[in-house]
C-alpha cells in the first residue's frame, strides 16, 4: 500500500470505529426493543427491571389480529378444545376469539394506497421529468423553489381546504383520495429527483434512436427508460416511505374505510390497560418492510432526502 | 413487426391515420402531454388549497356549520392572532424545540460523519444502521417512545437510573413539565442526527484529498487543517442540513402529537398541534387558516434570508 498522508492511521480508525459503533448499537436499541416486545407476554413487557432475557411468546401478535371477549370458565369449557395455535393463546388469557382485528385491514389499506400513489407518482413524475430534462418548457427554473416551498406549508394547513374540497368531491376517506393526495404531494419531489436522474443520461442515446427512425415516444421509451431505470427504483421507494409513514393527512382525512396503519397503530389498546405487545407487534410489522427499503435505497439515500440538492 | 410489449401492441391497434398524427407530434406537444398531467395535479393539491386557504383566512367561516353565512372580516383574524398571547407561548415552545434539536444534531451528526469519514472496516454497514431511524414512520415511533419514557418500567428511565442512580419511578419525562420539552427534543435528536450526518459525510467525501497533502506540505498541524480546510468546505453543506431540519421542525406534528399531544398542560404544544386544534377541534376555520398563512409566511421569510446566507457561503 502506498503512503498518503490521507489515509487515517490504525489507531485512528480503530478509535473511530469504537466510537461509531458504540453510537449505532444505542441508537438501535430502541428499535430492538420494539422488536422485543411484541414477542414478550404483557406481564414481561411491564416487568420491572425491564427483561431482556424472556420467554418468547406470541400473545402480542395473536392480540394484535384478533378481537376477543372475556370468557368464564363455563363458556371456555363449552367451547371445547382449542382448534389452532391462536385459539389456544386466547384461551390461555381467559379469552376467546371473535373475530379478526382492524388491523388486518389499515395495514392493507397501507399497502394499497402507498402502491397506488407510487405507481401514478412514477407514470406522471417520469414523463414531466423527461419533459423538464429534454424540452423547453415553461416554469422549468421555479420548479425547485416550487418544491421547497410547498414542503414548507405545515400538512395540517393545507389540511382544511383539501378536506373541504375532498367532501365536495365525495373523496373523504377513500383508497382513491388518498391516492391523489400522496401523488399530488409526492410529485414536487419525484419530478425533481427524476430530472436530475435523466439529466445524466447522455442526449446522444436518444438522438442516435431519432436518427435511426425512432420516434420520440420510441426513444423515451426504449433508450432513456432502461437508462433511468434505477434512478426511477430509487425514487419510487422514497414516494413509497413517505406514503407509508404519512400520518397528518391520514388522521384528519379518514376515519374508517380508507385509515392507514399509522394512525391506528396507537390507537390499539386491550383490556384494563394499553396491550404493549400488541402495539409493538403492529409497530414492528409495519417498520421492517421500511428498513429492508433503505437497505436497498442506501447508496441514493443522500439525494432523496436532500430533494436531490446533494448528489454522492 | 414484434408485438410482445403492451406498447408496441398499442400502437399497431391504432388506426393508420391517429398513428401518423401522434407521430407527427411536434417536441412542443409531447412536451405539454407529459407535463400537463403533472401541472394539473399540483395545481389542484398544492396551489389550489393554498389559494383558499388565504381567501379562507379573511372569512369567519366555521366548516362544521356548512349552513352558516360566511362573512368577509378583512383583517380581524389576523390582529386577533398577533394579538394573542398563547400563541406566543406555542411560538417560544417551537422555538426552544427548533433551536436545541439543531443545535444537538449538528454536534452529534457531524462528529458521527466525521469518525465515520476515517474509513475503518465496516463503515457502510454501520452508517446503514445508524440511518434506520429516520427512515421510519414518525407516528409510530412517536407512540413507541411514550413506552420507553414510561416511569419506572420504561427502557429510558431504568438506563437513566442506572447510570444516575436515581429511582426509575420518580421522574416521567412525558409527564412532567419541566422534562417534557426535553422529551421531545431527544426523540427527534435519536430520529434526525442521522440526516445530518449523511449531509455532513457527503460534504466530508467532497474535499480533494489533495488539499490536505498540500497542507501536510506546508507543516499546517491537524488542528489546523481541521478549522481551515474541514470545516469550512463541509459547512455549506451543513448549512443545507440545517435548512431541512429547520423547515421540517417548525411544521412538526406526528412524532410529537403521538408522544406528548401537547401536554402537560400546553409545554409542548407546537405551533402546527395549536393550528390543528383550532382548525379540527374548535373548527375555527377561517381564523386557523389566518394561523396557517401566519405559519407559512414566516417560515418562508426566514428560510428566504437563510438561503441567501447560504449562497453567500457558497460563493466564498
Amino acid at each position: 500500500m502506498s503512503f498518503s498522508v490521507t489515509e487515517p492511521n490504525k489507531g485512528t480508525k480503530w478509535f473511530a470505529g469504537v466510537l461509531v459503533v458504540g453510537y449505532a448499537l444505542v441508537t438501535i436499541a430502541p428499535l430492538l426493543w420494539i422488536i422485543a416486545t411484541g414477542f414478550k407476554s404483557p406481564a414481561d413487557s411491564i416487568a420491572y427491571p425491564p427483561k431482556v432475557v424472556f420467554e418468547p411468546s406470541m400473545e402480542g401478535y395473536v392480540n394484535l389480529f384478533t378481537e376477543r371477549t372475556r370468557a368464564t370458565e363455563d363458556m371456555l369449557e363449552a367451547a371445547g378444545e382449542p382448534e389452532t395455535w391462536y385459539e389456544e393463546i386466547a384461551r390461555d388469557q381467559g379469552t376467546v376469539i371473535s373475530g379478526p382485528s382492524r388491523y388486518g385491514e389499515r395495514f392493507l389499506n397501507s399497502v394499497v394506497i402507498g402502491f397506488g400513489s407510487t405507481a401514478l407518482c412514477m407514470i406522471l413524475g417520469t414523463a414531466a421529468a423527461y419533459a423538464f430534462s429534454r424540452f423547453r418548457v415553461p416554469l422549468k427554473d421555479d420548479l425547485l423553489f416550487f418544491i421547497l416551498s410547498t414542503r414548507m406549508m405545515p400538512p395540517i394547513a393545507v389540511a382544511i381546504p383539501i378536506f373541504l374540497m375532498f367532501r365536495n368531491l365525495g373523496l373523504n376517506d377513500t383508497h382513491l383520495g388518498m391516492i391523489l393526495l400522496y401523488t399530488g404531494v409526492n410529485l414536487s419531489l419525484s419530478v425533481w429527483l427524476l430530472k436530475g436522474f435523466i439529466d445524466e443520461i447522455p442526449i446522444e442515446y436518444e438522438e442516435a434512436a431519432l436518427i435511426d427512425g425512432y420516434t420520440r415516444f420510441q426513444a423515451f421509451y426504449k433508450v432513456v427508460l432502461p437508462q433511468a431505470a434505477t434512478g426511477i427504483a430509487s425514487t419510487a421507494i422514497f414516494c413509497l416511505i413517505f406514503a407509508w409513514n404519512e400520518y397528518a393527512f391520514a388522521v384528519l382525512l379518514t376515519s374508517g374505510t380508507a385509515q392507514t396503519a399509522p394512525p391506528f397503530i396507537p390507537t390499539i389498546i386491550g383490556v384494563g390497560g394499553k396491550d404493549w405487545p400488541a402495539v409493538a407487534a403492529g409497530a414492528t410489522i409495519f417498520l421492517v418492510p421500511v428498513m429492508v427499503f433503505t437497505i436497498l435505497l442506501r447508496k441514493h439515500l443522500l439525494r432523496g432526502i436532500t430533494f436531490g440538492a446533494v448528489r454522492k | 413487426m414484434m408485438k410482445n410489449t403492451p406498447i408496441e401492441k398499442i400502437a399497431s391497434a391504432t388506426p393508420d391515420n391517429v398513428a401518423r398524427h401522434i407521430r407527427g407530434l411536434s417536441d412542443r406537444s409531447i412536451a405539454w402531454i407529459f407535463v400537463a398531467p403533472t401541472i394539473f395535479l399540483l395545481l389542484a393539491i398544492n396551489i389550489f388549497p393554498l389559494i383558499w386557504t388565504v381567501w379562507l383566512s379573511f372569512t369567519n367561516s366555521r366548516v362544521n356549520r356548512p349552513n352558516r353565512d360566511v362573512d368577509w372580516v378583512g383583517l380581524r383574524n389576523y390582529e386577533r392572532i398577533l394579538t394573542d398571547s398563547d400563541i406566543w407561548n406555542t411560538m417560544q415552545a417551537t422555538a426552544h424545540f427548533l433551536i436545541w434539536t439543531i443545535v444537538l444534531q449538528v454536534l452529534i451528526g457531524f462528529m458521527l460523519a466525521f469518525l465515520i469519514n476515517k474509513k475503518f472496516k465496516g463503515n457502510d454497514l454501520w452508517t446503514t444502521i445508524i440511518v434506520f431511524p429516520m427512515m421510519l414512520s414518525p407516528a409510530v415511533v412517536g407512540n413507541f417512545w411514550t413506552f420507553l419514557y414510561q416511569p419506572q418500567i420504561g427502557l429510558f428511565n431504568y438506563v437513566i437510573a442506572f447510570f444516575t442512580g436515581a429511582d426509575p419511578a420518580s421522574f416521567s419525562m412525558i409527564g412532567d413539565v419541566h422534562l417534557a420539552p426535553w422529551a421531545i427534543v431527544i426523540a427527534d435528536t435519536w430520529m434526525w442526527t442521522p440526516f445530518v450526518m449523511l449531509i455532513c459525510l457527503a460534504g466530508l467525501r467532497s474535499i480533494p484529498g489533495s488539499i490536505y497533502e498540500a497542507a501536510e506540505c506546508d507543516r499546517a498541524s491537524k488542528w489546523r487543517q481541521f478549522w481551515t480546510i474541514t470545516v469550512p468546505m463541509v459547512l455549506p453543506f451543513l448549512m443545507l442540513a440545517v435548512l431541512f431540519r429547520g423547515i421540517e421542525n417548525f411544521k412538526m406534528f406526528d412524532l410529537v402529537v403521538q408522544l406528548t399531544g401537547g401536554g402537560p398542560g400546553n409545554t409542548t404544544t407546537l405551533t402546527s398541534i395549536d393550528l390543528k386544534r383550532e382548525a379540527f377541534e374548535k373548527w375555527r376555520t377561517g381564523y386557523s387558516s389566518a394561523y396557517a398563512v401566519i405559519l407559512f409566511v414566516t417560515v418562508f421569510g426566514l428560510a428566504s434570508i437563510y438561503v441567501k446566507a447560504l449562497n453567500k457561503v457558497k460563493e466564498r
